[in-house]
């Protein structure tokens, strides 16, 4: 019986297309010298510039445009010659000037492309993602919306708080994706989490999603094969690898729906409900804002030489696609494996954490297991588990010296989890001890073997299998403390058996 | 390629114009200004005769290229600063009245 | 040189000699000056803004740093008049508007600070068209400023309350701003000396933007040699602004000392004279023609054809940067908002706070501005004004390949009277036909007094045009001019004025 979705893929060829802002790390804002560090006081990084004030004027940030061009050209885009910024019109009160100073037909790095690896039951599929342009922009600043239950909808007034206003923000978008099929929503994930990667990899800036360092909006449209392509919707409100995925698929399914019933697809940007998972319509696109764009006339053009470009060439690090290759053949891992790790997001920390001390395979067991286990139930991402790779390093110390099982580290996970204090807090607080002096096991054996004498018999008989039940009855008699592998050997050799 | 000027401008247009320009107009100022903006343009409208296809446009008039500022950050302006001239201030927030329309 | 009991009446350049020589103080030359304005203000209103205690308490702290032997400027001690577009920390900023009313800047002008390093004095802040957009200062949300020659007459604008201070002895010196003749043309109708630098000489920053590609902040005085002074103080490269030219900047004292036109070849722009100009003002030009030939300068007649085309571009990309600079304006983070507090949306207290805070002739260009930039239109008008701006700069080229300086008058006419009009926006705009070329291409010009119009009395301005980065050599011709003219005159145009 086919799925929903299989008939969909049956009937429809998806087209998508994404659209990254990312927001760099560097340590000023993108026309001005206030400070661009994550957080602060409300309204306290801010100065005449960035506050839009009368007279002000901007200057641009050096660091901003390298790291571009860098970003540029490890998406193996031209770093074009000369480009200015534009002034994209429109009033909103997180705007200070009430335009955003951004670029519009002159972006810097245009026309790249990333290949894209997506785990696929028949092995790993790779996809050339092309890319249209790279360019520089500004971000706004931050609203609370007041009175109502936090949503826009229903506030009776919003606060401001401007501390974000001009922080550099760098757009990436597609060009259309097409020939994905079934496989859209996976490549949609594997490109965000593949370019997330790149921008780590770079150093160019933190790129969480939850912390909005990374944004995505993602569009999707669908066409019978051989017809024109058809309307696209622009979903925004993407805030994760796991939503970029269910976007997608939501949006196909929607827009299935809407065209097997001989409606239209409205052309319009649409929200993503983390909660639902499915989308709903937001500002209709249609009859596009006019944002009245015009060259920038208080900044100069951007004209970076070659020999500009080739000194950042070389400041590029190790493509990540040769990276994971080399970790691949390290760790004696297959490619769906490794495919399934990166999708996962969870290769920056298995590499974080093998850096910090832990064994390749533990840390890839612990995270790709489970951590990722725990992602899954809560519905976010690997990095934001309060978890991290020196928690792996002190948790894999303690059962290297046998003071910790995987059971018992399981429980040091969950208190991780819940906030419950450091790793030797947890072990302390919860009284997880190994039990492994030989006299207590041996007196939890005994009374084990008291309670179920036909045990004994069984074992004495032939039946090795059944001291499991003497085993479990230790364990559960120490609360999982014991090392179960111990207390087997201890009670064959206490009844005098060997194997 | 150059588009062609639009003929003139009609009360319609000056509507939107000061919706898109954040101006709630009178009638008075609409029917006023109609007239006034049909005149500026018609004026300027001779701007059209000149032949400018293989014209690059200029938008610095004096040339210049690569201005950076190196990537420092530096404190800028206080809270007192500026929070005795906004309209509005609430939680160190600048208060702003409820929003209809989202940009998209 | 002694010093006339009346330090209004002095230039700057002999003020600065005697207080740096301890014959007079800042604070009695400021006093002085604050004496001025307090007598004649009430008819001229050339100023928004004026702080006795603040300006004589700069002056003292002046004195001290002086009687200390810090050496500061040639313009040490002496006072000055700002245009209200300039901002000035703690200080009301208005750029003429009743959107900003009562808004105090936190931060200070870039050449604001270069001033105070400098230790000239401020006397306070002056009228202006809203937002600098006018020639007449008619368009102030505060009330039109009077031309001391006539006060039934409009001084220019839109800087006319900068050289009304000066034209009526209130303040030796003062910043303007040009967009489009802003310095200029009030220089012309009040008998002043005002300069555009060059694009980029001065910084912008803190200067309230109209056109970002055009404006520029310049010196005003009543004769050149203070206006080299003062362009010699707020010249030079700014960080804060990324337009700025980042070169030395050129010695204008010592070319308005060398003021020798001998072997110049000077170009009178044919464009810029006959219909519209009036014969008063084209006989006093004529005559200056005759005097520059008289000091050894050839004059040469040229044409830039494109000139007629000037003031479409220019009225289609001042609205059009315009209604996006004055954006900000919105009643969100300063200036006033206007909420009947009937719970309106943000959409509507901003339109409702613009509405009321912005005048006509403001919201006439925000207007056309958003339409000349709207999608289907930007090609044929914002794009088309681009484009006409290059071929500008070509007879520009063109022109200066032959010639070394161009003349033109400064205005077509007198100062006209106030109110004559204000019904009809386009025949305003048609004042700065001859100033608005050298905004749109970036170049330095200077208007300076030339004589009196025959038919009504009031005084003739002649416009110097230079290169771009020459602005020495406005400062070269037009001393040369003043000198034979005061010559002629027996004293400076400005003294002839009436008394107040």
């Amino acid at each position: 019986m086919t799925t929903q979705y299989e008939s969909v893929i049956a009937e429809f060829d998806p087209i998508i297309g994404i659209e990254t802002h990312i927001e760099l790390g560097t340590n000023s804002k993108m026309f001005c010298s206030c400070s661009a560090q994550f957080g602060g006081d409300p309204n306290t990084h801010v100065c005449p510039v960035c506050l839009g004030m009368p007279g002000s004027m901007p200057v641009v940030n050096r660091a901003a445009v390298e790291s571009t061009i860098r970003m540029g050209l490890a998406l193996n885009c031209s770093i074009v010659p000369w480009c200015r910024f534009a002034r994209k019109n429109y009033f909103y009160p997180d705007m200070p000037k009430n335009y955003q100073i951004s670029q519009y037909d002159e972006p810097l790095c245009i026309n790249g492309y990333l290949d894209v690896t997506v785990a696929t039951a028949n092995g790993p599929q790779v996809f050339r993602v092309d890319i249209e342009r790279v360019h520089m922009e500004e971000d706004t600043g931050k609203l609370l919306h007041a009175g109502g239950a936090g949503r826009i909808h229903g506030a009776t007034h919003s606060l401001v708080d401007y501390n974000r206003a001009g922080i550099p923000l760098i757009e990436v978008v597609t060009k259309p994706i097409l020939g994905t099929g079934d496989l859209a929503p996976d490549v949609a994930k594997a490109y965000v989490a593949q370019l997330r990667d790149l921008m780590r990899a770079l150093g160019v800036s933190d790129v969480r999603m939850e912390e909005g360092s990374l944004r995505c909006d993602v569009n999707v449209s669908l066409s019978r094969p051989g017809e024109e392509w058809g309307t696209r919707t622009e979903t925004k409100n993407v805030n994760s690898l796991r939503s970029v995925e269910r976007a997608v698929r939501t949006e196909m399914l929607r827009q299935a729906d809407r065209l097997r019933a001989g409606d239209r697809i409205t052309q319009e940007t649409r929200h993503f409900n983390e909660g639902t998972g499915d989308t709903t319509s937001g500002r209709s696109k249609e009859g596009a804002e006019d944002y009245r764009y015009f060259p920038e006339p208080d900044l100069v053009p951007i004209a970076p030489s070659k020999e500009w470009i080739e000194e950042l060439r070389a400041t590029l690090p190790e493509i990540p696609s040769v990276r994971r290759a080399r970790l691949q053949r390290d760790w004696g891992v297959s490619e769906f494996d490794m495919q399934s790790l990166v999708n996962a997001g969870a290769l920056e920390l298995i590499v974080a954490s093998i850096d910090a001390g832990v064994q390749p395979a533990a840390a890839r067991k612990w995270w790709t297991g489970e951590l990722t286990r725990v992602a899954n139930e809560r519905s976010c991402e690997l990095e934001e588990l309060t978890v991290t790779p020196n928690d792996i390093v002190q948790i894999e110390n303690l059962i290297a010296a046998g003071e910790l099982t995987d059971k018992m580290a399981r429980s040091v996970f969950e208190g991780l989890l819940q906030g419950e204090g450091t790793v030797a807090d947890i072990v302390h607080q919860r009284g997880l001890i190994v039990v492994n002096d030989d006299a207590s096991l041996i007196a939890a054996i005994t009374a084990a073997l008291a309670d179920s004498p036909d045990v004994a018999e069984k074992i004495h008989s032939g039946k090795i299998a059944a001291a499991g039940a003497i085993v479990g009855a230790v364990m559960k008699a120490t609360h999982g403390q014991a090392d179960a592998a111990r207390v087997r050997t201890l009670l064959l050799e206490h009844l005098g058996i060997k194997e | 390629m150059t588009q062609k000027a639009a003929k003139g401008i009609d009360r319609d247009q000056v509507v939107h114009l000061g919706t898109l320009a954040r101006l709630e107009l009178t009638e008075v100022e609409v029917e006023h200004y109609t007239l006034q903006l049909e005149q500026i343009l018609g004026a300027i409208a001779s701007i059209s005769a000149v032949a400018t296809d293989d014209i690059a446009p200029t938008s610095h008039p004096i040339p210049m290229e690569n201005v950076y500022r190196e990537d420092v950050a530096l404190p800028g302006l206080r809270l007192e600063d500026f929070v005795n001239d906004a309209p509005a201030f609430e939680e160190d927030r600048f208060r702003v009245p409820r929003i209809l329309d989202q940009p998209s | 040189m002694s010093l006339d009991s009346d330090l209004t009446r002095q230039s700057a350049a002999t003020l600065a000699t005697a207080i740096a020589r301890k014959e007079v103080s800042s604070e009695e030359v400021t006093r002085a000056h604050l004496d001025r304005i307090a007598q004649v203000d009430s008819r001229i209103h050339a100023f928004l803004h004026v702080d006795a205690e603040a300006s004589l308490s700069q002056a003292r702290l002046v004195d001290a740093k002086l009687a200390q032997g810090v050496l500061l400027s040639p313009l040490a001690g002496v006072p000055i008049a700002l245009k209200d577009l300039v901002a000035t920390k703690g200080v009301p900023t208005t750029c003429g508007s009743r959107i900003l009313e009562g808004w105090r800047p936190p931060y200070n002008a870039t050449i604001v600070e270069k001033l105070m390093a400098a230790g000239v004095v401020s006397l306070g802040k002056t009228n202006m068209d809203e937002f600098a957009m006018g020639s007449s200062t008619e368009h102030s949300g505060y009330g039109p400023t009077h031309n001391p020659w006539d006060l039934d007459r409009i001084p220019g604008g839109s800087g006319g309350g900068s050289a009304a201070a000066i034209a009526s002895f209130e303040a030796p010196l003062a910043i303007g701003t040009d967009t489009g003749g802003s310095i200029r043309q009030p220089a012309a109708v009040t008998g002043t000396v005002g300069v555009k630098p060059t694009y980029g000489g001065v910084s912008r920053y803190g200067i309230v933007a109209l056109a970002s590609s055009l404006d520029q902040a310049g010196p005003c005085a009543r004769d050149v040699m203070d206006t080299a002074l003062l362009h010699s103080v707020i010249a030079g490269h700014d960080p804060r602004d990324s337009t700025s030219i980042n070169a030395p900047v050129p010695d204008f004292v010592a070319a308005a000392l060398n003021a020798d036109v001998r072997g110049m070849k000077i170009g009178v722009i044919r464009e810029l004279q006959g219909d519209g100009f009036q014969s008063g003002v084209l006989e006093r030009f004529n005559q200056s023609l005759d005097i520059l030939t008289e000091l050894g300068a050839e004059i040469v007649e040229v044409s830039c054809p494109h000139f007629h085309y000037a003031l479409g571009a220019y009225y289609l990309i001042l609205p059009s940067e315009a209604s996006s600079n004055l954006a900000r304006f919105d009643g969100m983070r300063f200036g006033i908002r206007v909420d009947d507090g009937n719970d309106r949306s943000v959409e509507q207290v901003m339109s409702a706070t613009r509405e009321k805070g912005f005048g006509a002739e403001v919201k006439r260009r925000i207007m056309l501005g958003t339409y000349a930039l709207s999608s289907g239109y930007y090609d044929a008008y914002y794009g088309q004004a681009q484009r006409i701006r290059t071929l500008i700069n070509r007879d520009f080229a063109a022109a200066f390949a032959t010639v070394d300086v161009l003349v033109s008058p400064t205005s077509p006419t007198t100062a006209f009277k106030i109110g004559e009009k204000l019904e009809d926006p386009l025949s305003m705009y048609l004042n700065d036909i001859a100033t608005i070329p050298v905004n749109l291409a970036g170049n330095c010009a200077m208007s300076l007094p030339i004589g009196l119009a025959p038919e009504d009395g009031l005084p003739v301005g002649l416009q110097i045009i230079a290169p771009a980065m020459a602005d020495t050599l406005l400062y070269r011709v037009g001393s040369a001019l003043e000198s034979a003219l005061v010559d002629r005159w027996g004293g400076l145009l400005i003294s002839e004025a009436p008394s107040l």
